[in-house]
């Protein structure tokens, strides 16, 4: 089947997945033990909520929006859940609709703002951001643990694999979102939209695509995958603490733009965004191994990696005019 | 009436805060048949197809679609009520493939899914009726304006439509593009569609469509067929005056016969755009650009102006050899030049006229040295009465005036900062039928006020009233130069078509 997809745009994506296997592959040189099941499964185990997050955060971006918001709204998901779980023995079962219904209600403003009030996302968010961060202060200042016996459940919940692998649930919950977030932009109308809107807004509108609906839906569906994504990670950490996540908004942006996603909307794949969260991980894994250099230095890799990319993106896209 | 009529407009009416765009307007429009709506800048055509499309909810009267009374509230609505439209700019998504385009929001689905290979299969076997081969599955950007025109209609054949609203579709057409979109619009006629064809063009105006209809100041002033309408009384009835004919019929005679040169180019060229051109302007003189689109005429004016770096040749300007890196360094050298494409490379749509006005001469000044507020409204104001720029102000944003009064407001700007040599791409392109002759009037005072002018058109009776010398471009060369009497409509089309 011939693809429906651009193959110069295929460059940064294939960029990060050959930058993906060069660092495996130098630390599995390097260090022992590198290049095993259990690194693999790690990477998703510990960067499932950056993940998760970094899929919605894609749809924002490809039509050409931003959210800021989203690791607060991860923050504000795990002091949710501690103190309904905790204080007010709400069944956990109960507790995680309620905040994912609310995390939609929540982008969903937010993307209302946005449309209908003609303020730039950027702004929205920005506030969205300071709103949920502060909430979640209010609601405690102090880091609340989960003791809840569904929580030990679930993280107990799993199978050994041979190299003391542990397959957990979250891996698994990791994938699903990955392959729904795939069908949802490549093989429905609501992909079409978001990428419509990336392309160019008043085109869009004037084709038909109902502009205010997709909007909003664009802002609840990525506030809802941030409180999945902070519900992930009070798994995680078995606990709700206000002050969790920070930056975390930035570290989804990065990814998006590693994975080959166009800040100006409009361009990319959900799973370059996947190969970028990836990536940024098997930075920290490789730095770790290490062992004699301080964690900081994946930032600067990854500061350095988004500019790179950023550069390149130019490149093709002055390439492509060129030769139009 | 034997048959009964596609869309039956009944005395529509449009208001906007203290002006009526549309006042009674009346007309059908038969299925099977291409009507042309015209009117000048500001008659109502735009309102009408925006309150036709959903974008505007008129104000009263009423619109009958095949005899159904239709009140559409969006594009979408139009869209699935029958009517599509395709825009002078190309309105579809660059970043989409091709096939998306034409099924956006209506892809074929199978068990909830888009199912691409059937959205391909379909995209091809639409465009094929139009004889059209496209890589369906990449990005529409990839294809010139003529291929994405012919994509957007290939989008409302898809969307079923009945009634096809064509907005200026020729403006950025070739003569060869536009006889392959004229013969997509026959094919679509003999299948019943009825077509509203607006354009600027009179010739194609008689070359396609069947009956005509004119708007003048948002009333509707006539609707007759082709045939009883000559070109003398359609003129008549747009403008409300006869038009004043000597413009475009007289030959604008040089003041000098040896002008003092000014600009030479010898053998520039630019990488992939433009292979070789030499030419030279002189003072008191307009130098006309003729070529087909993607001739290079463009590209020469881009070069000059220092937009594009040369690949080889020089440039002289007054003697002196003229480097230019970025356009800065012309516009020191008095050098300027209204680009193309006015929307996106002219005006500063959200600014107010007067600062469009005095952008040039503020930046040539330098910031520091700002220019009084006075001293701007001075300058604009001059401007307005000089150019006969209509507008309620100067403080109007420029990007609410229509094209003509825009293109007006940019020759404004760099006549503001007297320059020795201007290069009008395209100035009377999109442009009414006043603002065309008011414009053209222009640069035969400008050149005889001692400026040098390079002027492109792609209309051919406008480059033989206005040229003292016409450079012919094709296929990316400067290929002749006619002089003095041997300019002439037939002189230059055999130079395009290189029957030499």
């Amino acid at each position: 089947m011939k693809s429906t997809l651009l193959k110069a745009e295929y460059y940064p994506l294939a960029a990060s997945a050959l930058l993906f296997v060069l660092f495996f592959v130098l630390g599995a040189i390097q260090f022992p033990g590198f290049a095993s099941l259990r690194v693999v499964l790690n990477l998703f185990t510990d960067n499932a909520f950056l993940l998760i997050c970094a899929l919605g955060m894609t749809f924002v971006i490809l039509a050409g929006k931003i959210d800021l918001s989203v690791g607060s709204m991860i923050a504000l998901t795990g002091v949710v859940s501690a103190t309904l779980i905790e204080k007010l023995q709400w069944s956990p079962l109960l507790v995680f609709p309620v905040i994912l219904l609310g995390a939609l209600c929540f982008g969903a403003v937010m993307g209302a703002l946005v449309h209908y009030y003609r303020i730039q996302a950027f702004i929205v968010t920005l506030a969205g951001m300071f709103f949920a961060r502060g909430l979640a202060t209010v609601i405690s200042e102090e880091s609340l643990a989960i003791n809840h016996e569904f929580y030990s459940w679930v993280n107990n919940l799993g199978v050994s694999l041979p190299g003391r692998a542990w397959l957990g649930i979250v891996p698994v919950l990791t994938v699903v979102v990955i392959i729904a977030a795939v069908v949802l932009a490549q093989r429905s109308r609501f992909g079409r939209y978001v990428y419509a809107l990336g392309g160019n807004e008043q085109s869009a509108d004037l084709m038909g695509v109902p502009v205010a609906r997709t909007t909003i839906a664009i802002f609840a569906l990525s506030s809802g995958m941030a409180a999945l994504a902070g519900i992930v990670f009070s798994f995680y950490t078995s606990s709700g603490y206000a002050l969790a996540a920070m930056g975390a908004e930035l570290d989804a942006i990065a990814a998006v733009v590693i994975g080959g996603t166009l800040l100006t909307g409009g361009r990319g794949y959900v799973l370059g965004t996947v190969i970028g969260v990836l990536l940024m991980g098997l930075i920290q894994t490789y730095i770790s191994f290490h062992g004699g250099l301080n964690s900081w230095w994946t930032k600067i890799v990854i500061g350095v990696l988004v500019l790179t990319f950023i550069a390149i993106q130019q490149l093709v896209s002055r390439q492509q005019r060129g030769t139009q | 009436m034997t048959t009964q009529a596609l869309l039956d407009i009944q005395n529509l009416r449009k208001e906007f805060p203290g002006v009526v765009a549309l006042d009674d307007v009346s007309l059908q429009i038969l299925p099977g048949e291409v009507h042309a709506l015209m009117g000048e800048n500001g008659a109502g055509k735009s309102t009408l197809i925006k309150t036709l499309t959903g974008v505007y909810a008129r104000d009263g009267g009423a619109v009958h679609l095949d005899g159904t009374l239709i009140h559409p509230h969006s594009s979408r609505d139009a869209q699935d009520l029958g009517i599509s439209t395709v825009y002078q700019e190309v309105n579809l998504l660059p970043n989409l493939s091709v096939a998306q385009n034409i099924f956006l929001g209506r892809e074929p689905r199978r068990f909830g899914l888009i199912d691409w290979g059937a959205v391909n299969r379909d995209a091809e076997k639409l465009l094929e009726r139009f004889d059209l081969k496209l890589d369906v599955t990449a990005a529409l950007e990839t294809y010139s304006v003529a291929q994405q025109q012919l994509v957007a209609i290939a989008r409302a054949q898809a969307f079923d439509a009945k009634l096809l609203i064509l907005d200026e579709p020729t403006a950025s057409l070739d003569s060869h593009e536009v006889d392959v979109l004229f013969d997509v619009m026959r094919e679509l006629k003999a299948q019943g569609m009825g077509i509203i064809f607006v354009s600027h063009f009179l010739d194609q105006i008689y070359a396609i469509s069947d009956r005509i209809s004119v708007l003048r100041n948002g009333r509707y002033v006539l609707s007759a067929a082709v045939a009883e309408l000559p070109k003398p009384a359609l003129i008549e009835a747009m403008l409300g005056k006869s038009m004043d004919d000597s413009v475009l019929t007289s030959r604008h005679e040089p003041q000098t016969s040896q002008p003092e040169p000014l600009l030479q180019a010898v053998d520039i060229q630019v990488d992939k755009k433009l292979q070789r051109a030499s030419l030279a302007v002189g003072k008191g003189e307009v130098l006309g650009l003729a070529g087909l689109l993607g001739s290079g005429r463009s590209e020469v004016c881009r070069a000059l102006f220092g937009i594009d770096p040369l690949a080889g040749g020089s440039i002289t300007m007054a003697g002196e050899t003229l480097q230019a890196k970025r356009p800065a360094d012309c516009i020191e050298r008095e050098i300027a030049l209204c680009p193309e494409d006015r929307k996106k490379e002219g005006i500063v749509g959200e600014l107010s006229l007067r600062e469009n006005i005095i952008l040039a001469l503020q930046v040539r000044r330098g910031w520091w040295k700002k220019l009084s507020r006075e001293e701007q409204c001075r300058i604009a104001e001059a401007a307005v009465s000089d150019l006969n720029i209509v507008t309620t102000g100067i403080e109007k944003p420029i990007g609410e005036l229509s094209g003509g009064n825009q293109q007006k407001a940019i020759l404004a700007r760099w006549i503001a900062v007297a320059p020795r040599l201007l290069i009008l791409d395209e100035p009377t392109r999109g442009v009414d039928v006043g603002a065309h002759s008011e414009i053209l009037k222009l640069i035969r005072r400008l050149c005889d006020e001692g400026l040098a002018l390079l002027v492109t058109s792609s209309e051919l009776d406008e480059i033989v009233a206005f040229s003292h010398r016409v450079a012919i471009m094709r296929d990316r060369q400067l290929v002749a130069e006619l002089d003095g009497e041997a300019i002439s409509s037939e002189s230059i089309m055999k130079a395009i078509a290189g029957a030499a």
